[in-house]
């Protein structure tokens, strides 16, 4: 039997509201609990494997977004929580609303769903669990590594 | 005089969910000063009755904020209701006020949670969400949903509750206030709870009134004021005391919560004992044509919606003033002088929906 990493969790509200957001901290908490199976909601995004968003992201979150993104170390995986995070939801004609987190960083797995059911999400997270080792395979396989799935792309990472 | 130093708090931050920064201007451990900055949230929402109809806006206002969701949809309700004309169905009046307590239970048990994950009692915050997930699993019987579920549309509600689900909620009441019991116990008694809790974040009633507090914040402080004493829905049929603490500080806005959701129960008990047998909507016709405000106490405190309408399909003006806004200005005010420890537990002292607030 394979050992594998427990996936840790970041968790960042893009101008979402709050629906998805107390859905994400429902399923870490005894009903779901996702924590049986070593997935831990961390505030620190170095310490991040899988990055679950909610909301349609606004102007001012859009860097704040990248920024996190950007901070995590490879392999990641994106998840949109929720519909307004996969492309705007209700808020799609709002004048400040981009919709949709792909317009920002690339998106693996879309989770949708107003707001999103702890079910569902716990399916997304096990789904992201399969993609992270997959990707951490490619990383291991490759000197340098570009990996593609959907729209997502990991970028270039040279050993 | 120490050493100056500015240290960021958010957007994105372990004890918060929602994005909200502060700077926080220290002097060693003492905060200073707090600069709020807002926006994160901002979708420009009232913009959307230029392109949602009167009746889809129901949707949208429920979206302002998914925690308090009921209150915002029924709020939106009652102005444009006011401003038709229409007479909402008494059994209609009755289920809101239901659903408008249970929302209300489920939003006070979230904050008593994430209050005590905020001071680092991780086995009370889990302790609390397991309770309130009861309270989700009667939403979800009555209406499909967990935390929104459009369940409310001008002119009443969308469908109706059966009466044996009703005494089914009685059941589970009784299961809820057993376990609340040990919860809010801890919440009060505990001396480590108390520690973290008492003398932190001091506000005299005059001091609160003169920020213009609202709800278990004001409450919390000894001004007893509660726009359900209004006697919107069917909360003029129903007795309940407002509940108040003279502690003045985060202890007593706690105590606040955790006796208001015992209220609750007893408002919902009283409620499903004297709902009436009936329809639950009424046909709407036309186009509302005029202006309305309305006052509701939600969850954080009183919200007030203004419609204004002129007989055409979409409304002109959605303005919602919601709690967290008036709270505020109390906040920055408890943050001067404290401790950087104790930042998460007054930021969470005002029990902030920052998407409310923003919209």
């Amino acid at each position: 039997m394979k050992m594998s990493k427990s996936p840790w969790l970041l968790h960042y509200d893009a101008s979402s509201c709050n629906g998805c957001d107390i859905e994400v901290l429902a399923s870490t908490t005894p009903r779901y609990d996702v924590e049986r199976f070593g997935v831990i909601n961390t505030g620190n995004p170095k310490h991040a494997d899988i990055l679950v968003v909610t909301g349609g992201v606004n102007n001012q979150t859009k860097m704040v977004l990248k920024q996190l993104y950007s901070q995590m170390p490879d392999p990641k995986v994106v998840i949109a929580a929720g519909i307004c995070a996969c492309d705007g939801g209700i808020f799609k004609e709002c004048y400040n609303v981009n919709g949709g987190i792909d317009t920002v960083i690339p998106v693996d797995i879309y989770v949708p769903g107003c707001a999103v059911r702890p079910e569902a999400l716990i399916d997304g997270v096990v789904k992201a669990v399969k993609l992270l080792d997959e990707k951490r395979e490619a990383m291991k396989n490759h000197a340098s590594c570009e990996v593609h799935y959907g729209n997502a792309s990991v970028k270039e990472v040279k050993k | 005089m120490g050493n100056r130093s500015v240290v960021p708090f958010g957007p994105q931050h372990p004890v918060l969910p929602e994005p909200i920064h502060l700077d926080l201007v220290l002097e060693d451990e003492k905060v200073v000063d707090a600069i709020p900055s807002i926006g994160f949230i901002h979708r420009g929402l009232e913009k959307l009755v230029d392109k949602k109809d009167f009746n889809e806006m129901v949707y949208v206002a429920e979206r302002i904020c998914g925690i308090c969701s009921f209150g915002h949809g029924f709020g939106y309700c009652d102005a444009v209701e006011h401003i038709m004309n229409i007479e909402v169905p008494k059994r209609a009046d009755y289920l809101r006020t239901i659903f408008f307590e249970l929302s209300r239970m489920h939003s006070h048990i979230l904050w008593l949670g994430l209050m005590a994950d905020a001071f680092g009692f991780e086995s009370l915050f889990m302790d609390s969400w397991r309770v309130r997930e009861k309270i989700l699993d009667m939403f979800e019987a009555a209406t499909g949903g967990r935390v929104i579920f459009s369940i409310v549309k001008i002119g009443g509600m969308r469908r109706d509750v059966p009466n044996e689900m009703l005494r089914d909620f009685l059941k589970s009441l009784d299961d809820i206030e057993r376990d609340l019991e040990v919860i809010i116990r801890t919440f009060l008694n505990d001396r480590a709870v108390k520690g973290r809790l008492c003398g932190v974040g001091v506000l005299t009633p005059e001091q609160v009134e003169e920020l213009g507090c609202c709800g278990p914040y004001l409450r919390g402080s000894g001004v007893r004021r509660d726009t359900r004493k209004l006697g919107y829905a069917a909360y003029d049929d129903i007795e309940f005391d407002i509940v108040t603490s003279d502690d003045c500080d985060t202890y007593g806005r706690t105590y606040v919560r955790a006796m208001e959701v015992l209220q609750s129960i007893s408002i919902i008990r009283q409620a499903i004992e004297k709902i009436p047998d009936g329809p639950v909507d009424t046909l709407v016709k036309g186009f509302p044509n005029g202006e309305y405000m309305t006052r509701i106490e939600q969850p954080r405190g009183e919200a007030c919606f203004y419609v204004k309408a002129s007989g055409k399909k979409f409304i002109d003006r959605l303005r919602v003033r919601t709690p967290t806004f008036a709270n505020i200005p109390a906040l920055t005010q408890t943050l001067r002088g404290c401790e950087l420890a104790d930042v998460p537990i007054l930021v969470l002292a005002i029990d902030p929906c920052i998407s409310c607030t923003e919209r």
